[in-house]
């Protein structure tokens, strides 16, 4: 072909005449492909109620340095500062002797005889508390060894550390971290698995619906058509079922997304799955059409190699 | 300009389709091939078309080993060959316009000739009025037109017509015969493969009988004698 623009325009051209021409093939395999998606987008739903859940239970484990009652502001804030400098650290927060005071009190006001007998003391029996949140559960045994190391990182800080409540959270956390990963190699495992059965489904689909071209493809080859001319139809063609099956995905997933968000959202602690997939559109459009695109093509690419060989 | 020279083919298992064959075939000449099936008519003519290569001797067209071609080579070869094929094989999704097109723009034909040329070759065979039908709204004989205007448009030096008539009703046959001859006075090169005695008595052309894989008889105006 002298000229490309022509013969890219002949490809397009004669791609987009058997999408619309072969209904009946464009149909089914349209229908094939975005029930595939729709399953690897129902899997990315559950990634993303997985990762929100993780999180909230994660932001809920934490670990408390409970500081002596004399210990002076200055060396709460030198405590506090050097806390701040460990990687694994995500945020310290600092509760004074009276806010911890404040909170017992507040807790406990229906409590007549505890007010009772913390009343009769004359001064306050609490100390101030550093609550320690990790970049990563993982995190927590690393700082409480830290802390634990006495004036090996933290010098002289470490004298007004009363008592550190990681040890007493130990088994807890060690059990959280153990289940993050057994969810997370499970969840690796299921996503191979899924990415293998949508590469099977596309690539049959796609290599079916070139099947029942075999005996043209032999025809276009007869009259002197070169490989490039025969197979760039077929690569619009699957790129057109790609793209189609992606936005029909996309477009299908927002009623039934408003519908299940209805449902969910006391269930799934607040996430509201709706929200989810207009706030995430973006990322799952574009990693449908990367998934339809990149095995459409291949398969394509497969499919027309077997039946050029004459 | 088409030349067998001691073809033989056999397939694994030591199945010999083809035998000996030594063949030329001149500009200009309409040469039938007859013999019954199984004879390797077809065999033959996958040969000339690049389809089937043989495992012992050589098939030149002009020049050049058709065994030996490859690629570009290849496609620019067919190019120079156009083919008829007894079910037709039309592109069922184009129309009768788009079908002949097709051969033209694979040819890397400008528009402008496409436009020009397309209706001109329907009009040679007769179907100037169906240029926007689908091959599913033809008759086989209008189908069997179709496919023989698309051998013809590229203006190949050679048509290879494998059993063009072998689905047809007599008088269609007639028809096609009779489009084929045209094409043959016209100067191009027309090789036949049929069962049809009355086609072959009638053409009172070239005629090669072949049995069991091998020629037995070629004669310059011949006659169906199997």
């Amino acid at each position: 072909m002298k000229n490309p623009s022509t013969l890219f325009k002949r490809i397009f051209k004669s791609g987009s005449l058997n999408f619309f021409r072969n209904k009946t093939v464009s149909i089914s395999s349209v229908a094939i492909l975005t029930t595939t998606l729709i399953i690897i987008g129902i899997f990315f739903f559950f990634r993303g109620i997985f990762d929100y859940t993780l999180t909230q239970v994660k932001d809920k484990v934490d670990i408390k340095v409970y500081l002596k009652l004399d210990a002076s502001d200055e060396d709460i804030s030198a405590l506090k500062q050097k806390i701040m400098r460990l990687p694994e650290v995500k945020s310290v927060e600092l509760a004074t002797a009276i806010d911890s005071l404040n909170d017992f009190k507040e807790k406990h006001s229906n409590d007549a005889i505890t007010m009772q007998a913390l009343d009769e003391l004359s001064t306050n029996p609490f100390g101030a508390v550093l609550t320690i949140v990790a970049q990563d559960t993982a995190g927590y045994e690393s700082i409480a060894q830290t802390l634990d190391s006495g004036t090996q990182f933290l010098g002289e800080s470490s004298s007004i550390i009363d008592k550190i409540n990681y040890y007493e959270l130990k088994s807890s956390i060690d059990k959280l971290n153990n289940i993050v990963n057994w969810i997370n190699t499970i969840g690796y495992w299921i996503t191979l698995i899924f990415i293998i059965m949508s590469s099977l489904i596309i690539f049959n689909t796609i290599r079916l619906s070139i099947f029942i071209y075999k005996d043209e493809i032999s025809v276009m080859r007869l009259v002197g058509a070169s490989n490039m001319y025969i197979r760039g139809p077929f690569l619009v063609e699957s790129t057109i079922y790609a793209c189609v099956s992606s936005v029909l995905t996309m477009i299908l997933f927002l009623p039934i997304t408003f519908y299940i968000a209805k449902k969910t959202s006391i269930f799934l602690n607040g996430l509201n799955i709706y929200n989810y997939y207009l706030n995430n559109f973006f990322s799952l459009f574009g990693l449908l059409l990367m998934v339809s695109l990149i095995l459409s093509t291949i398969s394509s690419i497969l499919a027309t190699r077997k039946y050029l060989k004459i | 300009m088409l030349y067998f020279e001691n073809v033989r083919k056999e397939y694994p298992g030591g199945f010999v389709v083809l035998d000996d064959i030594n063949l030329t075939i001149d500009r200009g000449e309409l040469v039938s091939v007859v013999g019954h099936s199984g004879a390797g008519k077809t065999t033959l003519i996958k040969m000339i078309l690049a389809e089937e290569k043989p495992s012992v001797g050589k098939i030149s067209f002009h020049s050049s080993q058709i065994q030996k071609l490859r690629g570009d080579d290849l496609v620019e070869f067919r190019r120079k060959i156009g083919v008829v094929f007894q079910d037709y094989r039309l592109l069922a999704n184009r129309t009768v316009y788009e079908n002949i097109a097709f051969a033209m723009e694979a040819a890397g034909k400008t528009e402008e000739e496409i436009q020009k040329d397309v209706p001109h070759v329907l009009d040679l065979v007769d179907l100037g009025n169906k240029i926007s039908h689908f091959p599913s709204q033809l008759s086989g004989g209008e189908k069997q037109r179709v496919a023989i205007a698309r051998a013809l448009v590229n203006r190949p030096e050679i048509i290879i017509a494998d059993e063009p008539t072998g689905n047809l009703d007599p008088v269609n046959t007639y028809d096609i015969i009779q489009i084929l001859k045209k094409i043959n006075d016209l100067g191009t090169t027309v090789v036949l493969t049929t069962h049809n005695k009355g086609v072959i008595d009638h053409l009172k052309k070239r005629v090669i009988t072949m049995e069991n894989g091998k020629i037995i008889k070629d004669e310059k105006i011949g006659k169906y004698s199997i």
